[in-house]
C-alpha cells in the first residue's frame, strides 16, 4: 500500500531523508519510531505529496490522508465545516459518519476549532483524515501532548478502523510503549536514517531500541 | 444641520468606496499574506472602462459589469504575477505588486491618456432631512452594503467560501487535506479585483479618475484595513466609514485640501499603536 523506495529529501544543503526504503501493505498497521528531527514529519509530509523527493520513489496504492503533527484544524471555522472541509478530495460533505464513528464530535459540531482542547482539537484533525475516506492513513505524533486516557480512545478508534474496515495506518510515534502495543511491525528512523526495523517484539528487545525508546525497561 | 447631514451621507459613499478597496486588500493578505498595493488600480481600470464604455454607447449597466469583470481580470493577472511562481515569499510578492501598479501606469496612459475621466452615474438628488444628496451617493451605499452582504454570505455560507477562509486561518492544514492554497491566492486575487472594480466603477461619476488616482485610493484603503489588522474585513469597514466621514468633514468644514493627509495621519496612528500591541504579545509568547 505504501512502498517508498531510497527516498531521498533535502532542505536546501541539509539532507532530512538519506536513501530510506520501507513499505506497508494492504490493512497493516506498521509503527515509525525516532527521536525529534529524524525526519519523521518529513516522511509524512513526503507520503502526502506536500514535499518533492530528491530522489527515489514513492508509490502509494490508493487514497492517502495524513493527520499531520500538532492537532492542525482551522481554528476560525465551526468543527462541523472543518470536517466538510476534510472531504475536499473525496466529494464527501456530510460528516454524519464521522459523528456515528466520534459521537464528541456531533456534540461540538457548531463550536469553532480554536476553543477546544487539545484532545478535542485532535479528534477534529482526525474526522477530518476520515472525510476523505482514505485507505492509507499517515498519524503523525498521535500522543504529543494528549492526555494518556485520550490517547487510549484515539488509538483504541485507530485499531478499530484498522480491524473492521481494514485500513492501513502508518503510525509515526515517539512514544514507542504505545506504538508498540497498537502495531505489529516498525520502523527505527535516526538522523535521516532507517536503522532498525522488524516485528515489535523483536525491536523490543533489541538493546539499543529498548534504551532508546523504553527507557531500558522491557515491559 | 441640513450641512452636517449632508457631509455625513456624502462622507459614507466616500467610506464605503474607500471600505470595498479595504476589503479587497484583507481578503487577498488573508489568503495569501500579501499586502496588495495594485489594488488601487483595480478601481482606476474598472473606472475608466466604465467610461469608455459608456462612451461608446454600450448601456449602463453592461458597462459598469464589463468593466468590473475586466478589473477581477486584473486582479487574477497581478496574482500571477505575484505569487504564480511557487515559493515566492509574501515580500517578493509585495514588491511585484508594487510594480504591477507602475506598470499599470504606463498601460493606463497609452489606452486613455493621462486625462481625468468622468462617467455619468445616476443624475439627480433627493432631500433628506433637509439636505440635499446625490442619487448616486445613495447607489453607492446600497451597492456597498449589498456587496458585504454578499461576502459575508460567500465566506460564511459556502464551502468554496470556507475553503478560502481555511487557508488564511491554517494554509498548512489547507494543503494537507487537498486544497490547492496557490490556486485559492488567485481566486483570492481576482476577488480583489472584482472589489477594487466595484469601488472604481462607483467611484468614477463621484469625482473623475485618471491613471495616479490609485494613490489616494490605496491610501485610503489601507488606512481601513490596518484598524482590523488586515484581517478583519468587518473593523475594516467600520475604519472606512469612519475615514471617509472624518475627511468629507474636514473638506466640508474648510480643510479641503488636506483629505489625503487626514488618511495619512489615521493610518500612521492605527500603525504605531498596533504595532506597539504586537510586539508586548510577540514579547509574552517569547
Amino acid at each position: 500500500m505504501i512502498d517508498v523506495s531510497d527516498l531521498v529529501v533535502s532542505y536546501g544543503a541539509a539532507t532530512a531523508l538519506d536513501h530510506v526504503t520501507l513499505s506497508v501493505a494492504r490493512g497493516e498497521m506498521v509503527a515509525l519510531l525516532g527521536p525529534n528531527g529524524a525526519g519523521k514529519s518529513t516522511l509524512a509530509n513526503t507520503l502526502a505529496g506536500l514535499l518533492t523527493p530528491a530522489s527515489g520513489t514513492v508509490r502509494i496504492g490508493g487514497r492517502l490522508a495524513l493527520i499531520p503533527e500538532g492537532r492542525q484544524v482551522f481554528p476560525d471555522l465551526s468543527v462541523a465545516d472543518n470536517l466538510a472541509l476534510g472531504g475536499w478530495r473525496s466529494g464527501l460533505r456530510d460528516p454524519s459518519s464521522v459523528y456515528r464513528l466520534l459521537p464528541q464530535l456531533a456534540e461540538l459540531s457548531r463550536r469553532r476549532a480554536g476553543v477546544l482542547s487539545g484532545g478535542e482539537q485532535q479528534m477534529v484533525a482526525f474526522g477530518q483524515a476520515l472525510m476523505s475516506r482514505p485507505d492509507v492513513l499517515v498519524v503523525d505524533e498521535l500522543s504529543l501532548g494528549l492526555a494518556p486516557l485520550l490517547t487510549a480512545k484515539l488509538a483504541g478508534h485507530l485499531v478499530e478502523l484498522n480491524r473492521t474496515l481494514g485500513l492501513t495506518v502508518l503510525l509515526i510515534e515517539q512514544n514507542a510503549r504505545l506504538a508498540f502495543e497498537l502495531c505489529e511491525r516498525a520502523y527505527v528512523l535516526e538522523s535521516a536514517r532507517v536503522v532498525a526495523e522488524g516485528e515489535c517484539a523483536e525491536l523490543a528487545d533489541d538493546p539499543r531500541v529498548a534504551g532508546a525508546y523504553l527507557g531500558g525497561a522491557i515491559t | 444641520m441640513s450641512a452636517f447631514i449632508g457631509y455625513l451621507l456624502n462622507g459614507l459613499a466616500v467610506g464605503c468606496a474607500i471600505a470595498l478597496i479595504a476589503s479587497g486588500l484583507v481578503t487577498i493578505y488573508r489568503v495569501t499574506g500579501v499586502v496588495n498595493f495594485a489594488q488601487g488600480t483595480f478601481a482606476v481600470v474598472a473606472g475608466l472602462c466604465t467610461s469608455s464604455l459608456l462612451g461608446l454607447g454600450v448601456p449602463h449597466g453592461v458597462s459598469e459589469v464589463a468593466a468590473v469583470l475586466v478589473a477581477a481580470l486584473a486582479g487574477l493577472l497581478t496574482g500571477l504575477a505575484a505569487t504564480g511562481k511557487r515559493d515566492t515569499t509574501p515580500l517578493s510578492s509585495l514588491i511585484i505588486t508594487l510594480g504591477v501598479g507602475v506598470l499599470a501606469y504606463a498601460v493606463e496612459i497609452v489606452l486613455w491618456g493621462d486625462q481625468p475621466r468622468s462617467a455619468p452615474g445616476l443624475a439627480g438628488s433627493v432631500t433628506i432631512a433637509g439636505a440635499r444628496v446625490q442619487t448616486q451617493h445613495l447607489l453607492v451605499i446600497s451597492v456597498t452594503a449589498a456587496t458585504f452582504v454578499l461576502l459575508v454570505l460567500f465566506f460564511g455560507r459556502t464551502y468554496l467560501g470556507k475553503a478560502l477562509t481555511a487557508c488564511a486561518s491554517n494554509p498548512y492544514a489547507a494543503r494537507v487535506i487537498g486544497i490547492d492554497t496557490r490556486l485559492m491566492g488567485l481566486l483570492a486575487f481576482a476577488l480583489g479585483g472584482l472589489l477594487g472594480g466595484i469601488a472604481g466603477v462607483l467611484v468614477t461619476p463621484l469625482r473623475p479618475i485618471s491613471f495616479d488616482t490609485d494613490v489616494t485610493l490605496i491610501v485610503n484603503g489601507f488606512a481601513a484595513a490596518v484598524f482590523g489588522g488586515l484581517t478583519r474585513p468587518a473593523v475594516a469597514l467600520g475604519g472606512a466609514l469612519l475615514l471617509g466621514v472624518a475627511e468629507t468633514m474636514a473638506a466640508g468644514y474648510g480643510y479641503g485640501s488636506h483629505q489625503l493627509e487626514v488618511a495619512l495621519g489615521l493610518m500612521l496612528v492605527v500603525m504605531v499603536v498596533q504595532a506597539s500591541r504586537r510586539s508586548t504579545i510577540h514579547q509574552e509568547a517569547v
